[in-house]
Protein backbone atom coordinates (compact mmCIF):
# COMPACT_ATOMS: atom_id res chain seq x y z
CA UNK A 1 0.00 0.00 0.00
CA UNK A 2 1.31 3.30 -0.87
CA UNK A 3 1.32 6.35 0.79
CA UNK A 4 -0.54 6.70 3.92
CA UNK A 5 -2.22 10.02 5.08
CA UNK A 6 -4.91 10.73 8.41
CA UNK A 7 -8.18 12.11 6.72
CA UNK A 8 -10.72 11.91 9.71
CA UNK A 9 -10.04 10.55 13.17
CA UNK A 10 -13.83 9.81 13.90
CA UNK A 11 -15.36 8.00 17.28
CA UNK A 12 -15.49 4.81 15.82
CA UNK A 13 -13.10 4.54 13.07
CA UNK A 14 -9.85 6.41 11.41
CA UNK A 15 -10.07 7.03 7.99
CA UNK A 16 -6.51 7.43 5.59
CA UNK A 17 -6.50 8.30 2.29
CA UNK A 18 -4.19 5.78 0.83
CA UNK A 19 -2.73 4.58 -2.51
CA UNK A 20 -3.45 0.85 -3.50
CA UNK A 21 -2.32 -0.26 -6.86
CA UNK A 22 -2.66 3.13 -8.29
CA UNK A 23 -5.91 3.63 -6.95
CA UNK A 24 -6.93 6.52 -4.48
CA UNK A 25 -8.49 4.45 -1.04
CA UNK A 26 -10.06 4.89 1.88
CA UNK A 27 -8.65 2.57 4.44
CA UNK A 28 -11.26 2.48 7.47
CA UNK A 29 -9.57 1.30 10.48
CA UNK A 30 -11.39 0.46 13.85
CA UNK A 31 -8.53 1.11 16.20
CA UNK A 32 -8.61 -0.74 19.54
CA UNK A 33 -10.63 1.29 21.93
CA UNK A 34 -9.07 1.58 25.41
CA UNK A 35 -11.53 2.21 27.47
CA UNK A 36 -13.75 -1.52 26.81
CA UNK A 37 -11.93 -4.77 27.93
CA UNK A 38 -9.76 -6.04 25.37
CA UNK A 39 -12.03 -8.62 24.88
CA UNK A 40 -14.82 -6.68 24.38
CA UNK A 41 -13.22 -4.54 22.19
CA UNK A 42 -12.15 -7.24 19.68
CA UNK A 43 -15.26 -8.51 19.40
CA UNK A 44 -17.46 -5.11 18.98
CA UNK A 45 -14.54 -4.50 16.40
CA UNK A 46 -14.33 -7.14 14.52
CA UNK A 47 -17.82 -7.58 14.17
CA UNK A 48 -18.56 -4.59 12.77
CA UNK A 49 -15.47 -5.39 10.23
CA UNK A 50 -17.07 -8.03 9.18
CA UNK A 51 -20.72 -7.31 8.86
CA UNK A 52 -19.66 -3.51 7.69
CA UNK A 53 -18.64 -4.97 3.88
CA UNK A 54 -21.47 -7.39 3.44
CA UNK A 55 -24.64 -4.34 4.29
CA UNK A 56 -22.70 -2.12 1.78
CA UNK A 57 -23.28 -5.01 -0.64
CA UNK A 58 -26.62 -6.27 -0.01
CA UNK A 59 -26.87 -1.71 -0.29
CA UNK A 60 -25.55 -2.13 -3.93
CA UNK A 61 -27.86 -4.57 -4.57
CA UNK A 62 -30.41 -2.82 -3.63
CA UNK A 63 -29.68 -0.07 -5.77
CA UNK A 64 -27.92 2.40 -2.81
CA UNK A 65 -24.59 3.51 -3.92
CA UNK A 66 -21.87 2.57 -1.73
CA UNK A 67 -18.01 2.40 -2.03
CA UNK A 68 -16.73 -0.52 -3.47
CA UNK A 69 -14.83 -2.46 -1.57
CA UNK A 70 -11.59 -3.80 -2.04
CA UNK A 71 -10.10 -5.13 0.65
CA UNK A 72 -11.22 -6.47 4.37
CA UNK A 73 -8.43 -7.77 7.38
CA UNK A 74 -11.14 -8.78 10.42
CA UNK A 75 -7.32 -9.34 12.26
CA UNK A 76 -6.81 -5.81 12.26
CA UNK A 77 -9.85 -4.59 11.55
CA UNK A 78 -9.59 -2.48 8.84
CA UNK A 79 -11.91 -2.30 5.23
CA UNK A 80 -9.77 -0.72 1.99
CA UNK A 81 -12.46 0.53 -0.45
CA UNK A 82 -12.89 3.10 -2.93
CA UNK A 83 -12.11 6.89 -2.06
CA UNK A 84 -15.69 8.91 -3.28
CA UNK A 85 -15.18 12.31 -4.52
CA UNK A 86 -17.96 14.45 -3.22
CA UNK A 87 -19.08 16.14 0.03
CA UNK A 88 -20.77 15.05 3.07
CA UNK A 89 -24.53 15.77 2.93
CA UNK A 90 -24.10 17.47 6.31
CA UNK A 91 -21.50 20.31 4.75
CA UNK A 92 -23.96 20.76 2.01
CA UNK A 93 -27.26 21.06 3.18
CA UNK A 94 -26.99 24.33 4.72
CA UNK A 95 -25.72 26.07 1.86
CA UNK A 96 -27.94 25.09 -0.76
CA UNK A 97 -31.43 26.73 -1.93
CA UNK A 98 -34.66 25.39 -0.17
CA UNK A 99 -35.35 23.21 -3.34
CA UNK A 100 -32.74 21.84 -3.94
CA UNK A 101 -32.28 21.28 0.21
CA UNK A 102 -35.87 19.29 -0.85
CA UNK A 103 -34.55 17.42 -3.77
CA UNK A 104 -31.75 15.78 -1.52
CA UNK A 105 -34.21 15.10 1.52
CA UNK A 106 -36.43 13.12 -0.97
CA UNK A 107 -33.58 11.47 -2.77
CA UNK A 108 -32.38 10.17 0.65
CA UNK A 109 -35.81 8.91 1.82
CA UNK A 110 -35.42 7.18 -1.12
CA UNK A 111 -32.80 5.41 -0.52
CA UNK A 112 -33.90 4.67 3.19
CA UNK A 113 -37.15 2.92 1.23
CA UNK A 114 -34.62 1.13 -0.88
CA UNK A 115 -32.42 -0.63 1.88
CA UNK A 116 -35.08 -1.00 4.00
CA UNK A 117 -37.44 -2.64 1.30
CA UNK A 118 -34.10 -4.77 0.58
CA UNK A 119 -33.87 -5.88 4.63
CA UNK A 120 -31.02 -3.70 5.07
CA UNK A 121 -31.02 -1.69 8.56
CA UNK A 122 -28.31 1.57 8.81
CA UNK A 123 -28.29 1.89 12.13
CA UNK A 124 -26.52 5.32 11.67
CA UNK A 125 -28.18 7.42 9.63
CA UNK A 126 -26.87 11.53 9.70
CA UNK A 127 -25.71 13.21 7.35
CA UNK A 128 -22.59 13.12 8.04
CA UNK A 129 -22.79 9.37 6.54
CA UNK A 130 -23.93 10.53 2.97
CA UNK A 131 -21.79 11.61 0.17
CA UNK A 132 -23.08 13.53 -2.37
CA UNK A 133 -20.62 12.80 -5.46
CA UNK A 134 -18.79 14.95 -7.72
CA UNK A 135 -21.71 13.35 -10.37
CA UNK A 136 -24.24 14.41 -7.72
CA UNK A 137 -24.97 10.83 -6.79
CA UNK A 138 -25.66 9.92 -3.07
CA UNK A 139 -23.66 7.44 -1.76
CA UNK A 140 -24.52 5.88 2.04
CA UNK A 141 -21.22 5.27 4.06
CA UNK A 142 -20.42 3.85 7.63
CA UNK A 143 -22.88 0.39 7.57
CA UNK A 144 -20.85 -0.41 10.57
CA UNK A 145 -23.72 -0.44 13.32
CA UNK A 146 -26.40 -1.62 10.56
CA UNK A 147 -27.91 -5.25 10.33
CA UNK A 148 -30.32 -7.27 7.64
CA UNK A 149 -33.63 -7.09 9.40
CA UNK A 150 -36.66 -6.69 7.77
CA UNK A 151 -39.05 -5.78 11.13
CA UNK A 152 -40.69 -2.88 11.20
CA UNK A 153 -39.08 -2.10 14.55
CA UNK A 154 -35.69 -1.73 13.38
CA UNK A 155 -37.15 0.25 10.46
CA UNK A 156 -38.69 2.34 12.31
CA UNK A 157 -35.42 3.27 14.95
CA UNK A 158 -33.51 3.65 12.03
CA UNK A 159 -35.50 6.58 10.98
CA UNK A 160 -36.30 7.53 14.27
CA UNK A 161 -32.58 7.97 14.30
CA UNK A 162 -32.54 10.24 10.94
CA UNK A 163 -34.92 12.48 12.86
CA UNK A 164 -32.84 13.10 15.41
CA UNK A 165 -29.62 13.93 13.80
CA UNK A 166 -31.28 16.33 11.69
CA UNK A 167 -32.83 17.90 14.61
CA UNK A 168 -29.30 17.97 16.32
CA UNK A 169 -27.48 18.87 13.39
CA UNK A 170 -29.74 20.50 11.36
CA UNK A 171 -31.83 22.29 13.74
CA UNK A 172 -33.06 24.88 11.47
CA UNK A 173 -34.41 22.86 9.23
CA UNK A 174 -34.82 19.64 10.34
CA UNK A 175 -38.56 19.38 10.37
CA UNK A 176 -39.24 20.17 6.59
CA UNK A 177 -36.21 17.84 6.04
CA UNK A 178 -37.23 14.98 7.47
CA UNK A 179 -40.68 15.54 5.81
CA UNK A 180 -39.22 15.46 2.52
CA UNK A 181 -37.40 12.29 3.84
CA UNK A 182 -40.24 10.51 4.47
CA UNK A 183 -42.09 12.10 1.07
CA UNK A 184 -39.23 10.11 -0.44
CA UNK A 185 -38.89 7.33 1.34
CA UNK A 186 -42.41 6.13 1.15
CA UNK A 187 -42.62 6.65 -2.75
CA UNK A 188 -40.22 3.95 -2.49
CA UNK A 189 -41.95 1.22 -0.09
CA UNK A 190 -45.43 2.31 -0.72
CA UNK A 191 -47.66 4.33 1.03
CA UNK A 192 -49.34 1.23 3.20
CA UNK A 193 -45.70 0.17 3.91
CA UNK A 194 -44.66 2.97 4.54
CA UNK A 195 -47.29 4.26 6.95
CA UNK A 196 -47.08 1.32 8.98
CA UNK A 197 -43.16 2.32 9.53
CA UNK A 198 -44.33 5.36 9.95
CA UNK A 199 -47.25 4.33 13.16
CA UNK A 200 -44.10 2.69 14.52
CA UNK A 201 -41.73 6.16 14.87
CA UNK A 202 -44.12 7.34 16.82
CA UNK A 203 -44.74 4.63 19.15
CA UNK A 204 -40.65 4.23 19.92
CA UNK A 205 -40.38 7.81 20.50
CA UNK A 206 -43.23 7.47 23.23
CA UNK A 207 -41.31 5.03 24.73
CA UNK A 208 -38.77 7.59 25.19
CA UNK A 209 -38.52 9.22 28.34
CA UNK A 210 -39.88 12.48 29.06
CA UNK A 211 -41.93 12.70 25.24
CA UNK A 212 -44.73 15.22 24.98
CA UNK A 213 -46.28 12.50 22.84
CA UNK A 214 -46.94 10.53 25.34
CA UNK A 215 -50.00 12.46 26.52
CA UNK A 216 -51.97 11.31 24.55
CA UNK A 217 -51.18 7.59 24.80
CA UNK B 1 -20.52 36.99 57.89
CA UNK B 2 -22.88 39.62 56.79
CA UNK B 3 -24.86 38.36 53.49
CA UNK B 4 -27.70 41.11 53.13
CA UNK B 5 -25.82 43.01 50.38
CA UNK B 6 -26.00 40.06 48.19
CA UNK B 7 -28.66 39.10 46.38
CA UNK B 8 -29.50 35.46 47.18
CA UNK B 9 -31.63 32.71 45.35
CA UNK B 10 -33.01 30.13 47.02
CA UNK B 11 -33.42 26.76 44.99
CA UNK B 12 -36.00 24.05 45.69
CA UNK B 13 -35.29 20.41 43.83
CA UNK B 14 -37.73 17.55 44.51
CA UNK B 15 -37.95 15.91 40.86
CA UNK B 16 -37.40 12.36 42.08
CA UNK B 17 -36.28 10.74 45.69
CA UNK B 18 -34.21 13.56 46.88
CA UNK B 19 -35.61 17.07 48.50
CA UNK B 20 -32.86 19.41 47.95
CA UNK B 21 -32.38 23.20 49.46
CA UNK B 22 -29.58 24.89 48.04
CA UNK B 23 -29.05 28.40 48.13
CA UNK B 24 -26.71 30.59 45.48
CA UNK B 25 -25.46 34.28 45.54
CA UNK B 26 -25.73 35.86 42.31
CA UNK B 27 -22.03 35.87 42.01
CA UNK B 28 -22.03 32.01 41.99
CA UNK B 29 -21.20 31.32 45.63
CA UNK B 30 -23.32 27.73 46.58
CA UNK B 31 -23.84 29.03 50.41
CA UNK B 32 -25.95 26.07 51.59
CA UNK B 33 -27.20 22.39 49.80
CA UNK B 34 -28.88 20.60 51.94
CA UNK B 35 -31.23 17.62 51.28
CA UNK B 36 -32.81 14.39 52.45
CA UNK B 37 -33.31 11.48 50.36
CA UNK B 38 -36.27 8.91 50.35
CA UNK B 39 -35.17 5.44 50.56
CA UNK B 40 -37.97 2.86 50.20
CA UNK B 41 -38.26 0.14 52.26
CA UNK B 42 -38.17 -2.01 49.57
CA UNK B 43 -38.36 -1.80 45.50
CA UNK B 44 -37.89 1.85 43.46
CA UNK B 45 -39.16 4.90 44.24
CA UNK B 46 -42.97 4.94 44.84
CA UNK B 47 -43.87 8.42 43.58
CA UNK B 48 -46.78 9.26 45.95
CA UNK B 49 -43.93 7.51 49.24
CA UNK B 50 -41.64 10.00 47.70
CA UNK B 51 -44.25 12.91 48.03
CA UNK B 52 -44.71 12.57 51.41
CA UNK B 53 -41.58 11.78 52.49
CA UNK B 54 -40.71 15.51 50.80
CA UNK B 55 -43.52 17.19 52.56
CA UNK B 56 -42.68 16.23 55.43
CA UNK B 57 -38.59 16.82 55.26
CA UNK B 58 -39.43 20.25 53.53
CA UNK B 59 -39.40 22.46 56.51
CA UNK B 60 -36.21 20.78 58.28
CA UNK B 61 -34.25 20.69 54.63
CA UNK B 62 -35.35 24.91 54.52
CA UNK B 63 -34.52 25.30 58.35
CA UNK B 64 -30.86 23.42 57.70
CA UNK B 65 -30.25 25.19 54.45
CA UNK B 66 -31.21 28.62 55.42
CA UNK B 67 -28.94 28.30 58.55
CA UNK B 68 -25.68 26.82 56.83
CA UNK B 69 -26.20 30.04 54.60
CA UNK B 70 -26.55 31.85 57.71
CA UNK B 71 -29.70 33.73 56.59
CA UNK B 72 -32.56 34.53 56.91
CA UNK B 73 -35.90 34.23 54.41
CA UNK B 74 -36.19 38.05 54.38
CA UNK B 75 -32.48 38.22 52.83
CA UNK B 76 -32.89 35.96 50.10
CA UNK B 77 -34.21 37.78 46.08
CA UNK B 78 -35.95 35.02 44.17
CA UNK B 79 -37.21 31.82 44.36
CA UNK B 80 -36.31 29.00 42.17
CA UNK B 81 -37.64 25.58 41.36
CA UNK B 82 -37.19 22.42 39.20
CA UNK B 83 -40.22 22.55 37.00
CA UNK B 84 -39.30 19.24 35.23
CA UNK B 85 -39.32 16.52 34.21
CA UNK B 86 -39.67 14.26 36.63
CA UNK B 87 -41.92 12.79 39.16
CA UNK B 88 -45.08 14.36 39.26
CA UNK B 89 -46.16 14.20 42.90
CA UNK B 90 -42.70 15.08 43.97
CA UNK B 91 -42.53 17.59 41.12
CA UNK B 92 -45.45 19.04 42.41
CA UNK B 93 -44.55 19.27 46.40
CA UNK B 94 -41.62 20.87 45.21
CA UNK B 95 -43.41 23.46 43.57
CA UNK B 96 -45.94 24.41 46.20
CA UNK B 97 -42.88 25.03 48.75
CA UNK B 98 -41.61 27.52 46.13
CA UNK B 99 -44.71 29.18 45.70
CA UNK B 100 -45.44 29.20 49.40
CA UNK B 101 -41.63 30.91 49.89
CA UNK B 102 -42.86 33.18 46.60
CA UNK B 103 -45.84 34.40 47.71
CA UNK B 104 -45.57 34.97 51.40
CA UNK B 105 -41.85 36.99 51.25
CA UNK B 106 -43.47 38.44 48.22
CA UNK B 107 -39.98 37.15 45.57
CA UNK B 108 -40.43 36.79 41.71
CA UNK B 109 -40.11 32.83 41.08
CA UNK B 110 -38.40 31.26 37.98
CA UNK B 111 -39.00 26.93 36.98
CA UNK B 112 -35.97 25.60 36.16
CA UNK B 113 -35.28 22.28 33.94
CA UNK B 114 -34.06 19.72 36.32
CA UNK B 115 -31.33 18.51 33.26
CA UNK B 116 -30.14 21.75 32.27
CA UNK B 117 -29.68 22.57 36.01
CA UNK B 118 -27.09 19.55 36.13
CA UNK B 119 -25.37 21.03 33.15
CA UNK B 120 -25.18 24.54 34.83
CA UNK B 121 -24.07 23.44 38.26
CA UNK B 122 -21.30 21.42 36.55
CA UNK B 123 -19.67 23.83 34.67
CA UNK B 124 -19.99 26.51 37.50
CA UNK B 125 -17.86 23.86 40.19
CA UNK B 126 -15.37 22.59 37.67
CA UNK B 127 -14.89 25.88 35.48
CA UNK B 128 -15.80 23.90 31.83
CA UNK B 129 -17.20 25.89 29.38
CA UNK B 130 -18.39 24.69 26.88
CA UNK B 131 -18.68 20.58 27.36
CA UNK B 132 -20.20 17.69 25.77
CA UNK B 133 -22.06 16.14 28.81
CA UNK B 134 -22.75 12.76 30.29
CA UNK B 135 -25.48 13.01 32.25
CA UNK B 136 -26.50 9.52 33.97
CA UNK B 137 -28.52 9.34 36.75
CA UNK B 138 -31.86 6.98 37.74
CA UNK B 139 -34.16 8.60 35.42
CA UNK B 140 -31.51 10.06 33.24
CA UNK B 141 -29.20 9.44 30.37
CA UNK B 142 -28.24 11.94 28.02
CA UNK B 143 -25.28 13.08 25.59
CA UNK B 144 -25.67 16.77 25.27
CA UNK B 145 -23.85 19.78 23.87
CA UNK B 146 -24.62 23.53 23.19
CA UNK B 147 -25.56 24.60 19.91
CA UNK B 148 -26.89 27.57 18.96
CA UNK B 149 -28.85 28.75 21.68
CA UNK B 150 -29.50 25.74 23.26
CA UNK B 151 -28.60 22.35 24.54
CA UNK B 152 -28.77 19.76 22.08
CA UNK B 153 -29.62 16.03 22.62
CA UNK B 154 -26.93 14.02 20.71
CA UNK B 155 -27.52 10.88 22.05
CA UNK B 156 -29.89 9.51 25.10
CA UNK B 157 -31.23 6.11 25.68
CA UNK B 158 -34.20 4.71 23.85
CA UNK B 159 -35.36 2.86 26.73
CA UNK B 160 -34.57 2.70 30.88
CA UNK B 161 -31.59 4.97 32.08
CA UNK B 162 -28.22 3.60 33.23
CA UNK B 163 -28.52 4.19 37.20
CA UNK B 164 -32.38 2.47 36.66
CA UNK B 165 -30.95 -0.51 34.77
CA UNK B 166 -27.95 -0.81 37.31
CA UNK B 167 -30.23 -0.49 40.80
CA UNK B 168 -33.00 -2.57 39.38
CA UNK B 169 -30.23 -4.96 38.72
CA UNK B 170 -28.53 -4.23 42.26
CA UNK B 171 -31.95 -4.79 44.21
CA UNK B 172 -32.48 -8.33 41.85
CA UNK B 173 -29.57 -9.50 42.95
CA UNK B 174 -30.59 -8.71 46.90
CA UNK B 175 -28.01 -5.68 47.84
CA UNK B 176 -29.40 -2.80 49.64
CA UNK B 177 -29.02 0.86 50.55
CA UNK B 178 -26.50 1.07 53.12
CA UNK B 179 -25.77 3.86 55.52
CA UNK B 180 -24.25 6.50 53.46
CA UNK B 181 -24.05 4.26 50.27
CA UNK B 182 -26.18 4.10 47.65
CA UNK B 183 -27.40 0.37 45.85
CA UNK B 184 -24.89 1.82 42.59
CA UNK B 185 -22.02 1.92 44.99
CA UNK B 186 -22.60 -1.41 46.28
CA UNK B 187 -22.47 -2.87 43.17
CA UNK B 188 -19.62 -1.22 42.10
CA UNK B 189 -17.75 -2.77 44.77
CA UNK B 190 -18.83 -6.14 44.13
CA UNK B 191 -17.98 -5.23 40.49
CA UNK B 192 -14.74 -4.19 41.20
CA UNK B 193 -13.77 -7.64 42.45
CA UNK B 194 -15.23 -9.48 38.85
CA UNK B 195 -12.76 -11.93 36.79
CA UNK B 196 -14.39 -12.74 34.39
CA UNK B 197 -16.34 -10.95 31.28
CA UNK B 198 -19.53 -12.80 30.90
CA UNK B 199 -21.13 -12.26 27.30
CA UNK B 200 -24.45 -9.61 27.57
CA UNK B 201 -25.88 -7.75 24.36
CA UNK B 202 -24.14 -4.24 23.71
CA UNK B 203 -26.42 -1.88 21.85
CA UNK B 204 -25.35 0.72 20.15
CA UNK B 205 -27.78 2.66 17.71
CA UNK B 206 -26.43 6.01 16.08
CA UNK B 207 -25.64 8.05 19.23
CA UNK B 208 -28.41 6.28 21.27
CA UNK B 209 -27.93 3.38 23.43
CA UNK B 210 -30.55 0.42 24.47
CA UNK B 211 -30.31 -0.95 28.21
CA UNK B 212 -33.54 -2.74 29.04
CA UNK B 213 -32.01 -6.24 26.75
CA UNK B 214 -28.85 -5.89 29.24
CA UNK B 215 -30.78 -5.92 31.88
CA UNK B 216 -32.59 -8.70 31.40
CA UNK B 217 -30.37 -11.04 30.30
CA UNK B 218 -28.08 -9.90 33.25
CA UNK B 219 -30.90 -10.70 35.46
CA UNK B 220 -31.67 -13.63 33.95
CA UNK B 221 -27.95 -15.32 33.97
CA UNK B 222 -28.25 -13.97 37.89
CA UNK B 223 -31.46 -15.62 38.65
CA UNK B 224 -30.03 -18.84 36.95
CA UNK B 225 -27.16 -19.17 39.53
CA UNK B 226 -24.74 -20.36 36.70
CA UNK B 227 -22.05 -17.27 37.22
CA UNK B 228 -20.30 -15.70 39.97
CA UNK B 229 -22.05 -12.29 41.20
CA UNK B 230 -19.27 -10.35 41.35
CA UNK B 231 -18.65 -11.47 37.68
CA UNK B 232 -21.87 -10.62 36.75
CA UNK B 233 -21.69 -7.16 38.46
CA UNK B 234 -18.37 -6.46 36.64
CA UNK B 235 -19.85 -7.37 33.25
CA UNK B 236 -22.73 -5.41 33.11
CA UNK B 237 -21.00 -2.21 34.41
CA UNK B 238 -18.34 -3.01 31.49
CA UNK B 239 -21.25 -3.11 28.81
CA UNK B 240 -23.16 -0.79 29.83
CA UNK B 241 -20.16 1.80 30.56
CA UNK B 242 -18.81 1.04 27.27
CA UNK B 243 -22.04 1.38 25.27
CA UNK B 244 -22.39 5.15 26.80
CA UNK B 245 -18.95 5.98 26.52
CA UNK B 246 -18.75 5.35 22.92
CA UNK B 247 -21.72 7.39 22.63
CA UNK B 248 -20.09 10.28 24.12
CA UNK B 249 -17.11 9.96 22.31
CA UNK B 250 -19.55 10.06 18.86
CA UNK B 251 -20.72 13.28 20.20
CA UNK B 252 -16.96 14.48 20.48
CA UNK B 253 -16.04 13.54 17.32
CA UNK B 254 -18.65 15.38 16.24
CA UNK B 255 -18.71 18.42 17.82
CA UNK B 256 -15.20 18.73 18.35
CA UNK B 257 -15.88 20.30 21.76
CA UNK B 258 -12.86 19.96 23.44
CA UNK B 259 -14.29 19.75 27.19
CA UNK B 260 -16.14 16.25 28.47
CA UNK B 261 -17.89 17.06 31.60
CA UNK B 262 -19.79 14.10 33.80
CA UNK B 263 -22.36 13.95 36.25
CA UNK B 264 -25.89 12.91 37.63
CA UNK B 265 -26.03 10.45 40.41
CA UNK B 266 -23.91 7.66 38.10
CA UNK B 267 -21.13 9.97 37.93
CA UNK B 268 -19.52 8.88 41.37
CA UNK B 269 -18.78 5.80 39.36
CA UNK B 270 -14.84 5.71 39.35
CA UNK B 271 -14.60 2.63 36.75
CA UNK B 272 -17.07 5.13 34.71
CA UNK B 273 -15.01 8.33 35.48
CA UNK B 274 -11.98 6.31 33.82
CA UNK B 275 -13.21 5.55 30.90
CA UNK B 276 -14.44 8.86 29.92
CA UNK B 277 -11.05 10.67 31.04
CA UNK B 278 -9.38 7.83 28.39
CA UNK B 279 -11.58 9.35 25.44
CA UNK B 280 -11.12 12.86 26.36
CA UNK B 281 -7.33 12.49 25.93
CA UNK B 282 -7.68 11.26 22.72
CA UNK B 283 -9.77 13.80 21.51
CA UNK B 284 -7.47 16.03 22.88
CA UNK B 285 -10.14 17.40 25.46
CA UNK B 286 -10.29 18.48 29.30
CA UNK B 287 -12.14 15.67 31.52
CA UNK B 288 -14.06 17.01 34.11
CA UNK B 289 -16.42 15.05 37.17
CA UNK B 290 -19.03 17.23 38.93
CA UNK B 291 -18.33 16.82 42.13
CA UNK B 292 -20.93 14.55 44.55
CA UNK B 293 -23.06 16.61 45.80
CA UNK B 294 -23.82 18.39 42.99
CA UNK B 295 -23.46 16.07 40.68
CA UNK B 296 -26.67 13.81 42.15
CA UNK B 297 -29.89 15.96 42.78
CA UNK B 298 -29.70 18.54 44.36
CA UNK B 299 -30.89 21.85 45.27
CA UNK B 300 -27.84 24.14 44.91
CA UNK B 301 -28.06 23.68 40.61
CA UNK B 302 -31.90 25.10 41.06
CA UNK B 303 -30.92 27.96 42.85
CA UNK B 304 -27.60 28.41 40.51
CA UNK B 305 -29.74 28.03 37.16
CA UNK B 306 -32.29 30.31 38.92
CA UNK B 307 -29.81 32.73 38.76
CA UNK B 308 -29.01 32.60 35.10
CA UNK B 309 -32.45 32.38 34.07
CA UNK B 310 -33.53 35.95 36.39
CA UNK B 311 -30.78 37.44 35.32
CA UNK B 312 -31.63 37.05 31.68
CA UNK B 313 -34.85 38.19 32.25
CA UNK B 314 -36.87 35.03 33.10
CA UNK B 315 -39.42 34.80 35.85
CA UNK B 316 -42.31 32.32 35.99
CA UNK B 317 -45.79 34.00 37.48
CA UNK B 318 -47.35 31.35 39.60
CA UNK B 319 -49.97 30.92 37.09
CA UNK B 320 -47.85 29.42 34.78
CA UNK B 321 -45.72 27.75 37.50
CA UNK B 322 -47.33 24.19 36.69
CA UNK B 323 -45.23 21.28 36.45
CA UNK B 324 -43.92 19.90 33.27
CA UNK B 325 -43.30 15.88 33.79
CA UNK B 326 -41.90 15.53 30.16
CA UNK B 327 -40.21 18.73 29.79
CA UNK B 328 -37.13 17.93 27.46
CA UNK B 329 -33.43 19.53 27.56
CA UNK B 330 -33.70 20.91 24.43
CA UNK B 331 -36.85 22.54 24.49
CA UNK B 332 -35.49 25.37 26.41
CA UNK B 333 -33.79 28.46 25.34
CA UNK B 334 -30.60 29.32 26.93
CA UNK B 335 -29.83 32.84 26.39
CA UNK B 336 -26.88 33.37 28.94
CA UNK B 337 -24.81 31.14 26.64
CA UNK B 338 -22.62 32.42 23.85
Amino acid sequence: MGTIMLLKKGAEASLFLADWHGRKVIVKMRLPKRYRPAELDAKIRGYRTAHEPQLMHEAKKAGVPTPTIFLVDITDASITMEFVEGKQVKQVLAGVSRKKRQELSIRIGGLIGKLHRHGVIHGDLTTSNMILSAEGKIFLVDFGLGEKNKELEARGVDLHLMKRALQSTHYKFAEECFKNVLKGYSAVLGEEDAEKVFEKICEIERRGRYVDERKQA
Amino acid sequence: MKRQAEALCLGVESTADDFGVGIATFKGEILANASSGYVPEEGGIHPREAARHHAEAADKVLSEALAKAKVKPTDLTLIAFSQGPGLGPCLRTGATVARALASYLDLPLVGVNHSLAHIEIGKLKTGTVDPVTLYVSGGNTIVSAFEAGRYRVFGETLDIALGNCLDVFAREAGLKHKQGMSLGAALERLAADGEKLVSLPYVVKGMDVSLSGLLTASTTLLNKGECRLEDLCYSLQEHAFSMVTEVTERALAHTEKKEVLLTGGVAANKRLQSMLRIIAEEHDAKFNVVPRQFATDNGAMIAWTGVLAYTHGLVTPVDKSFVKLRWRLEKVDVSWVQ
